[in-house]
């Protein structure tokens, strides 16, 4: 176990010297990087916010049941299909129905199917039925219509949620999907994540609809910004979708926070017939359910852009104009969790990381050289060694540090000595009975092989666990503790073992002392 | 160093305390229950630094009282000024908690406030997140179970988690007893010790296997102090250096390593001591002879 030939050794320092190359890169001139490949700090070290935000698609559903009951009616009427006791409800349609066979064949008809389209893909039809007792039945989504709703509407979001940030100008955001209904937003630096939130946390779903003069069939009942109550007609005049630019401005006159709109030709057409017909009556602005504003049409706008006013402050006319300008959520998110770590913090802990690093390199060095003397100053060598080859790996990786990647980082240190501690053990065991010191090295080295891998392997299982399963700063410690025991494994077995012996083969019998 | 402590004759004394130390843990854990923190139970955090240092706990508690948020525990954390607020979770929804709170303080305290840190953890997440740790545990000894039973035979299999099983349900009962918090960063320190634990048995199962061999006359309490006593320095020369470490951590790593630092204090010592006098002694329990690496080996070749 002691000879290597030339080229092993060669091998050995070019892998230890091409890793370390990696870990130089992040101390070097951040203006001009050499190749761009450094080690992040986590949201807990360089302060910034996470969050992870769940859609909620129970309002899509009851919508997306909403808009199947007319073809639906048509359906039953065209096939001169009786019903009776029809109701909507949140996820559902339910009604009673005298010849549920002819309907169950026309529902799950294959052939232009409009109403409940065939999905090849899930093979699977977008809907379900059920037959409950007294000839009633229950029309809802089925399993994969659900997914699919649930899965456009999650794509849609996290399309809307990136344009929102990027509109902020937060620096390299991270948008990703998590499971079925979640999105991840991580936001480096970030100080203040309340406006993020607040951004998040509205649909933006924009209508212009007429306000009505009676309480006639087929009004909302809403109340304004100014606390009058105003009837607002159902039918939509346009919504935001038509909408290609926002901007926040001012008001000429009033010197007031207002936001102006630009229309695509489509909303154009519409906004300009609109306000042509009705002169004098007052369009009502509606964003998320609310009122706005009310105005009067004093004259038809058919310029296709227009002018939101309402009390605004100049930074809510600039939200409202980002909002309107990414577009609305399909459906309402909600933060489920949320992890904000101030700057300031994180330097702090970046400080208390590093020194609490030093010290504890320091004691142990100290005590692996007062243990060992001259093979404690080898194991030294190659816990230094082991610990520029993790960074190094971190960079090539881009693995990203948190703070409990930092403690995983200082129990590597006190655990890579364990190798060299388990071989030199071994080997001053076998100088008992071995006399060739040469020969006990050798058979020190070999013996302890079995048990130094049966040994690390077993805390490498615990960290791939933790790196699975973890989340977050967590995932940081299982990834430094990983990496930490692979290249413990490479100082210890061919850099500790190289050096060993050097210093074993150059001197005479009788002079080595472990 | 040539050491002879003849371990085996406490093999009895060690297995009674570990025992009513390990029934008293699991006693504290079902009846006392375990701390968790907003990770697991939901809820928010929030770490504070008032710039004027001269306020105190009682006058956050009434100004936060003011606002009925329920349950508020709060205490200081690390330097003079820096506290920490934990919050119940409450069903609400309430997407401008956290600026009310800090208009609230602000107002009440008269002091400049700076929220360090905040966290908000939702009930549904909360319970992922337990979740998850149970299986993460879980699974993890479960692949020691299975690296240990293609490496040795049964019975070491079963000694090492009978040993495991030992170190992590005494250190989350050290938890429950001191009302720790159990947050994620302890689940992370659950996992390395289960690493650690399972490295130090690992060490003296090699030896022992390899002393089954080497001297089938010895029988099985023999073997044992032979193995021990021969593995005994690097025990405790590895022990050492990995506390001196965590030390470095507990002492100097700040106030939010502390726990997950605490934690792996405990179950390196824990683990040490188990390796000696859980794990060996079941070896004991079962017999273990040269005769069951035999039996192994007829298995293996058809």
């Amino acid at each position: 176990m002691l000879n290597f030939s030339k080229i092993n050794i060669i091998i050995i320092y070019f892998i230890f010297l091409l890793i370390s190359f990696f870990s130089i890169l992040n101390f070097q001139n951040q203006n001009q990087p050499f190749i761009d490949k450094k080690v992040n700090l986590g949201l807990d070290l360089q302060g910034g916010s996470y969050l992870l935000l769940e859609i909620n698609s129970d309002p899509l559903i009851k919508e997306k049941i909403q808009s199947k009951v007319i073809p639906l009616k048509k359906l039953l009427k065209d096939n001169n299909l009786e019903y009776s006791n029809f109701k909507i409800n949140e996820k559902n349609l339910t009604f009673t129905l005298d010849n549920i066979e002819k309907f169950k064949l026309l529902l799950f008809s294959k052939k232009d199917n409009f109403l409940n389209p065939y999905m090849n893909n899930y093979n699977s039809f977008e809907l379900d039925l059920e037959v409950l007792e007294n000839d009633n039945v229950k029309v809802l989504f089925s399993k994969y219509g659900l997914l699919t709703i649930n899965n456009a509407a999650l794509k849609q979001s996290i399309e809307i949620v990136r344009r929102r940030i990027d509109d902020v100008g937060t620096k390299e955001p991270t948008i990703l999907q998590r499971g079925e209904k979640r999105i991840l937003v991580e936001l480096p630096g970030l100080k203040d994540p309340e406006r993020i939130k607040n951004l998040l946390g509205k649909t933006a779903q924009l209508n212009f609809r007429l306000v009505k003069d009676n309480d006639e069939f087929g009004v909302d009942k809403l109340v304004s910004e100014i606390g009058e109550e105003l009837n607002i007609s159902k039918r939509i005049v346009m919504s935001g979708e038509n909408l290609i630019d926002a901007q926040p401005n001012f008001d000429n006159q009033s010197s007031q926070p207002t936001v102006s709109f630009t229309l695509d030709r489509l909303g154009a057409q519409k906004f300009g017939r609109t306000t042509t017909d009705n002169v004098g009556k007052r369009l009502a602005i509606i964003l998320d359910g609310k009122i706005i504003s009310a105005p009067s049409i004093n004259e038809p706008i058919i310029s296709g852009s227009g002018i939101i006013s309402g009390n605004f402050t100049f930074q809510e006319a600039t939200d409202l104009a980002l909002l309107l300008r990414s577009g609305a959520l399909p459906t309402p998110l909600n933060v489920v969790e949320e992890r904000t770590v101030g700057p300031d913090l994180g330097e702090d802990s970046i400080k208390s990381g590093v020194t609490s690093l030093i010290i504890g390199f320091i004691l142990v060095i100290f005590f692996m050289l007062y243990k060992y003397k001259i093979f404690g100053l080898v194991a030294n060598l190659a816990l230094i060694a082991n610990l520029i080859m993790l960074v190094g790996v971190l960079t090539i990786l881009e693995a990203t540090l948190t703070l409990p990647g930092i403690a995983g980082i200082i129990l590597t240190v006190g655990m890579a000595v364990d190798a060299n501690v388990l071989i030199f053990e071994r080997i001053k065991e076998e100088l008992k009975t071995e006399k060739s010191i040469i020969h006990a090295f050798d058979i020190g080295y070999s013996k302890a092989k079995i048990t130094v891998l049966d040994a690390n392997i077993t805390t490498l299982i615990a960290a791939i666990i933790l790196f699975a399963f973890g989340s977050g700063p967590v995932k940081g410690f299982a990834i430094t503790l990983g990496i930490g025991i692979i290249t413990t494994l490479f100082s210890a077995y061919f850099l500790a073992r190289h050096l060993t012996s050097m210093i074993v083969l150059n001197k005479k019998e009788g002079q080595v002392n472990l | 160093m040539i050491r002879n402590i003849d371990f085996s004759s406490k093999f009895k004394l060690a297995n009674i305390l570990s025992l009513s130390i390990f029934i008293i843990s699991c006693l504290f854990i079902l009846f006392k229950g375990l701390n968790y923190g907003i990770d697991f139970k939901g809820g928010t955090l929030i770490e504070l630094r008032a710039e004027s240092k001269n306020i105190n706990i009682t006058e956050i508690r009434s100004s936060l009282n003011s606002m009925n948020l329920g349950d508020v525990n709060i205490k200081e954390f690390g330097k003079k000024g820096d506290y920490l607020i934990k919050i119940e979770q409450k069903t609400t929804n309430k997407n401008k908690l956290i600026p009310e709170i800090k208009k609230t303080l602000i107002n009440n305290l008269n002091a400049e406030i700076n929220f360090r840190r905040v966290e908000n953890v939702g009930p549904k997440v909360s319970s992922e997140l337990l979740q998850s740790g149970i299986i993460a545990i879980s699974l993890s000894l479960a692949a020691m179970l299975f690296y240990i039973w293609i490496r040795f035979e049964w019975q070491f299999s079963v000694g090492s988690i009978v040993a495991l099983f030992h170190d992590v349900i005494i250190t989350i009962g050290i938890f429950s007893i001191l009302s720790l918090e159990i947050n994620l960063s302890i689940i992370a320190a659950v996992l390395t010790i289960v690493g650690y634990s399972m490295n130090d048995t690992v060490v003296i199962y090699d030896r022992i296997r390899e002393n089954l061999n080497k001297y089938t006359k010895l029988n099985i309490n023999e073997l044992s102090n032979l193995s021990i006593n021969e593995t005994l320095s690097r025990t405790i020369i590895t022990s050492i250096t990995t506390l001196l470490a965590l030390l470095s951590i507990f002492i100097l790593g700040g106030e939010i390593l502390r726990g997950f630092s605490f934690a792996m204090i405990l179950g390196v010592l824990i683990g040490t001591y188990s390796s000696i006098f859980v794990a060996t002694p079941v070896l004991k329990l079962f017999k273990v002879s040269y005769k069951t690496l035999e039996k192994k080996e007829e298995k293996i070749v058809p």
